[in-house]
């Protein structure tokens, strides 16, 4: 489904990624981890060209990712960021039919009951008219899931998902991607959230300074880490004092 | 007192046609500024530099020159390169380009004000950089302007009356010629002064009527 290979990026002089090679197939759960400047969510942004890399290649569903089929393969995916991003002038309902009916050109009629239904998925049926500034963080990434679901994509990116969220607030977040994972959705997720990479995710893809150091099995990764720098990594966040 | 009221009813339908000429004025220069301002900040947020250096450049210069001398220049000299405006026409193109480097300050600051974190979702949803355009940045872009747009709006109703200096028959200038010939400063120039306080206050109410509406 997604397939990165070799792919460099550097910020002017500053390297963020070295050569980073992995796949991702139809219905796999990808978490990437990594300490904060590892690179993990500069590879995100290269898969959907929020970033354009400057070596290798990125394809996603067969299409090869260049400036000419970049809207392409953004209409085959869609992003989940860790601050919202939700359109403050527009509402719930507005936000979650934007793209849909303006970027794939689907009729408005159509795509607001799929929204509704998408609404009632996320546990936020009644907020279809609210404004997002009136909802809690919680509720705008559940909006923030529905509008990505709303795009109908092949994969979803989930950019630190749980990260800007109250504590009491990640579990709803997370159940609702355990659920999308469980109904077959391919998914690649940079998160922090150790217990939801073990019990969701198929793969954990380790980085470090712009590379993957280690990638395996969630629960053997998790557990049974071969490098010293992801078991460092891991003793840190698991073992905070 | 008495003599001001009787005078001010003998004046004010003489004023009057004044007051036209200045809506005349404000509204033309207001609605150009509106549309050459625009076209300087697109150009500024451009990716090619040099269209980028254009619009710097003008806003510079335009900005530079007191807007009397614009007027002018437009009016006196534009003739002689073949291009020959009434005084009407000219305190309007004058006075709309002299705003329009104001008003392309005001749309830059809105844009820079957009989050572009928001860009980048809309980006990610696959929009097109002018879907990008029409339905996120100029929204938000507009409700951060709008403060500034009332004032930049206030501002050139005043300075319509420069037009006077190029014999544009505005407010000020029917109110001149009305006080030369009735020796009437007082009452003459207190009713100029009132008359511009009666059009920038409801302009003021309604930039704050607009302010509030966006806000929801």
């Amino acid at each position: 489904m997604i397939s990165v290979r070799n792919v460099r990026k550097a910020f002017g002089a500053n390297p963020v990624l070295r050569d980073v090679s992995f796949d991702v197939a139809a219905g796999e759960v990808v978490c990437l981890i990594g300490p904060s400047g590892s690179g993990k969510s500069t590879v995100l942004r290269c898969i959907n060209g929020l970033e354009a890399h400057d070596a290798g290649t990125v394809t996603v569903d067969g299409l090869e990712l260049s400036r000419e089929t970049r809207r392409a393969v953004r209409g085959r995916l869609a992003m989940v960021f860790q601050r919202f991003n939700l359109f403050p002038h527009r509402t719930v309902l507005e936000n979650i039919v934007e793209g849909p009916v303006h970027a794939q050109g689907r009729p408005a009629a159509e795509a607001a009951a799929e929204a509704r239904a998408l609404l009632e998925k996320v546990g936020l049926s009644d907020k279809a008219g609210a404004m997002p500034a009136s909802l809690s963080g919680g509720q705008q990434q559940r909006v923030g899931i529905a509008r990505a679901l709303a795009m109908r994509p092949k994969a979803i990116l989930f950019d630190e998902p749980t990260s800007a969220l109250d504590p009491e607030r990640v579990g709803y977040v997370l159940r609702i991607m355990r659920d999308l994972a469980e109904e077959g959705m391919t998914m690649v997720v940079v998160t922090h959230e150790m217990g939801f990479a073990r019990d969701v995710a198929d793969r954990v893809l380790f980085m470090d300074g712009g590379r993957i150091v280690e990638s395996g099995k969630a629960r053997e990764l998790l557990t049974a880490p071969r490098e010293a720098r992801t078991r460092a990594f891991l003793d840190r966040v698991l073992n905070p004092l | 007192m008495e003599d001001f009221l009787g005078r001010s009813i003998e004046f004010l339908p003489l004023l009057w046609k004044g007051v036209l000429v200045t809506i005349q004025v404000t509204v033309g220069a207001l609605l150009l500024s509106i549309v050459l301002g625009f076209v300087w900040a697109l150009m500024g947020r451009s990716r090619l530099g040099p269209v980028r250096m254009i619009s710097r450049t003008v806003i510079n210069v335009i900005r530079g020159i007191p807007i009397i001398v614009q007027l002018f220049y437009v009016y006196f000299v534009l003739p002689e390169f073949g291009l020959s405006l009434d005084a009407l026409a000219a305190g309007v193109v004058g006075l709309g380009v002299a705003y329009s480097v104001y008003q392309a300050e005001n749309f830059r600051a809105g844009f820079e004000s957009v989050d572009p974190a928001l860009v980048e979702a809309a980006e990610s949803l696959g929009l097109s950089e002018r879907k990008i355009l029409q339905r996120l940045l100029l929204p938000l872009a507009v409700r951060t302007a709008l403060p500034p747009f009332g004032n930049t709006s206030i501002m050139l109703l005043k300075d319509s009356s420069i037009a006077s200096t190029i014999t544009v028959a505005e407010l000020t200038r029917a109110g001149q010629l009305l006080a030369v010939s009735t020796f009437q400063n007082m009452t003459v120039y207190t009713l100029i002064a009132l008359l511009y306080l009666a059009m920038s206050l409801p302009l003021t109410l309604a930039v704050h009527q607009l302010e509030r509406r966006m806000k929801r």
